[in-house]
């Protein structure tokens, strides 16, 4: 086992473990918590993939903005901060087998298919990766479009939320 | 890595690049007018619909090339451009529509949201990659979502918006993590070249079938086929009207284009496969909406289990996987569109002066406004498949393309399925026609843009099964487009 093998066993057993006390918190705000761990952990295995912008994006959009945001909703909800009631339904058993067996599907077919033999895009440099991004996202021949359409949903999204919130 | 911008690139969003300078019209006009003249926004957006039309059906019709632009991201060709059309169409319609609905049509953001929901199904029609596609089906949705709860302090409305909103999250997360398997098992995003990855056998048969079911969650909900109907009759129901009509056509046919577009182009070579899902959920979509519609006392409530089973038939002639079949469909869409669209707007107009949906409100409607009665008939009649209406003729394409490709169970289902159909539509033209309500003697006033949209509409309905070949024509090629 290389270095970064046991650096990534180490990232995805706190991603699993925190991600695992999300859902099983009973304290809302302690599973706020939780989820930013996981996040910081999904993060640390961008790092390790050599996604490093996608890292930095990982910590100040989920961490910095949705998380926190998030956390706000929760101490401004009262009832919520003391917890009352079951966090499980009677579906759990269910839900729990489906992914279950989502997952391990999954991972028979990863084996057998092997995902890795796809090949992937080649990004040259190793630190130049934004502003290669950068280009992609404003190039007719590449996601100008897509960009384009993701301010107009945005756009759509302010208007509709502004009319949805405001009182007469 | 900077490509360059010519002219065919931007001829190919020439309608996108419209509707957008046309929101910019409207968010102006919004801030300038007082609430007196707020209502000529309706004629703003629907005369700025119909001028796009124009001027794309000038400049923008696509040429003999595949029509790969802007870095493969999206697809100019015949069947896109016709459901653009169509789309743009049904815009200018529901706009007419809406102007004089109470609470609706002196407000701009209604106008905004639709405009911004046409963009994202004229998108979703030639989308020919994952990321395109999934960001154009939630431009479309997203503004849907706030129309459907237009009506903020009406309990129905708010319900009929969340409920839309809450189903459409649930089935777009599914959709998109089908979209994400296929990508990471085929390591493309190009619909093409995803074709040719499962062409190769590089895609394993579970995970094949396992990424199209994820995907059908998706675009089952946009089209409203059971299993993923159950949203449908109460947001119809709670919705504004016009919104409903818009939502029951438009929205169902940029469902349908995304749907035909992604299953023959990506998953073609695996046919086999979705061909029985698909005439399975064609069958059980039929005879659900039908059976269901029959026990409906609520117009708006028996219009949905209808469209409900309209996509059914619908999906007959893409089970059909055949030229016919799909040159079928798209002339039906074209059909149901334009059909649905009038049935919407006479139970918008009946519903401003008696404030009822319920079908017992139509008693007596041909002496209280004859005309709205004609236009009632011809409507109801074309949706139960009478000739000579539009609606005869595009059933016969679908069953008959059902029969051509030796699916004949589901050709039978079908005319059974008509055969019921016909039943709860002519009890609506009995109430209409045969029944006598005290109140016969109060007119039931027709405003002009409504009488604009219904004419229009109602001479659609029999020009499209009088006058057959253009039509027939133009969704031939769009058709082509596929084989």
């Amino acid at each position: 086992m290389t270095g970064m093998d046991s650096l990534f066993l180490i990232f995805a057993v706190i991603t699993l473990i925190s991600a695992f006390l999300v859902v099983t918190t009973k304290n809302l705000f302690h599973a706020a918590l939780w989820l930013i761990m996981t996040l910081f952990g999904v993060a640390a295995i961008y790092v390790l993939l050599n996604a490093f912008y996608l890292a930095v994006i990982q910590v100040i959009v989920y961490i910095g903005a949705i998380a926190i945001l998030m956390i706000f909703a929760i101490m401004l909800t009262q009832r919520v901060m003391n917890p009352s009631g079951r966090i499980f339904n009677k579906n759990w058993i269910i839900a729990a087998l489906l992914g279950a067996f989502m997952f391990i599907g999954l991972v028979i077919i990863s084996m057998q298919t092997g995902a890795s033999k796809t090949t992937l895009p080649q990004i040259s440099g190793q630190l130049d990766t934004v502003s290669e991004l950068g280009q992609a996202l404003v190039s007719p021949n590449a996601y100008v479009i897509p960009f384009e359409v993701a301010s107009v949903l945005l756009l759509a999204a302010l208007i509709g939320a502004i009319f949805v919130s405001r009182k007469r | 890595m900077f490509g360059s911008i010519n002219t065919s690139m931007i001829l190919a969003i020439l309608p996108e690049i419209m509707l957008f300078i046309l929101a910019g019209f409207v968010f102006v006009f919004d801030l300038v007018w007082d609430d007196s003249q707020r209502r000529n926004l309706g004629w703003i957006s629907a005369g700025g619909f119909s001028l796009i039309i124009m001027i794309s059906l000038m400049l923008g019709t696509p040429g003999s090339d595949s029509g790969l632009v802007w870095g493969g991201m999206l697809r100019h060709d015949w069947l896109g451009f016709a459901f653009k059309m169509l789309f743009l169409f049904g815009a200018t319609i529901t706009a007419l529509f809406a102007m004089d609905v109470e609470d609706l049509g002196k407000k701009g953001e209604f106008y905004l949201l639709l405009i911004f929901s046409t963009l994202g199904m004229t998108l979703m029609a030639s989308s020919s990659n994952l990321i395109m596609l999934y960001l154009s089906i939630e431009a479309t949705s997203l503004p849907l979502y706030i129309l459907a709860g237009f009506f903020k302090d009406d309990d129905k409305s708010t319900e009929a918006g969340f409920k839309y909103f809450l189903f459409g999250a649930m089935a777009s997360a599914i959709m998109l993590y089908g979209f994400s398997l296929l990508y990471g098992f085929s390591g493309t995003t190009d619909l093409d070249a995803i074709a040719g990855v499962i062409k190769a056998g590089g895609m394993n048969p579970v995970l094949l079938v396992g990424t199209l079911l994820m995907i059908l969650v998706g675009f089952g909900f946009k089209i409203s086929a059971v299993p993923f109907h159950f949203w449908a009759p109460d947001v119809y129901e709670g919705a504004p009207t016009v919104v409903a009509g818009f939502l029951s056509t438009a929205s169902k046919a940029a469902g349908f284009t995304v749907l035909i577009r992604v299953l023959l182009t990506s998953y073609a070579p695996a046919s086999d496969t979705w061909m029985m899902v698909l005439a399975i959920i064609s069958t059980l979509t039929m005879t659900l909406g039908n059976t269901l519609a029959l026990a409906q006392k609520n117009i708006k409530r028996l219009l949905a289990y209808s469209s409900i089973a309209h996509a059914g038939y619908i999906l007959i002639g893409v089970v059909a996987i055949s030229e016919l079949g799909i040159t079928g469909s798209i002339f039906y869409i074209i059909v149901y569109l334009i059909t649905n669209l009038a049935a919407f707007g006479i139970v918008s107009v009946v519903g401003r002066i008696t404030g009822s949906d319920e079908i017992s409100a139509y008693d007596g409607l041909s002496r209280r406004s004859p005309w709205l009665g004609l236009a009632m008939l011809v409507v109801f009649l074309s949706l139960a498949g009478m000739p000579p209406f539009g609606g005869f003729i595009v059933k016969v394409l679908v069953l008959a393309s059902a029969v051509k490709a030796k699916l004949f169970w589901l050709a039978f289902v079908g005319i059974l399925n008509s055969i019921i159909g016909l039943y709860y539509y002519l009890i609506v033209l009995k109430h209409v026609y045969l029944y006598r309500s005290e109140n016969e003697q109060v007119e039931i006033p027709v405003t002009r843009p409504y009488a604009i949209g219904l004419i229009v509409l109602t001479i659609g309905i029999i020009l499209l099964g009088v006058v057959i070949s253009p039509w027939f024509n133009v969704s031939t090629i769009a058709a082509k487009v596929l084989f």
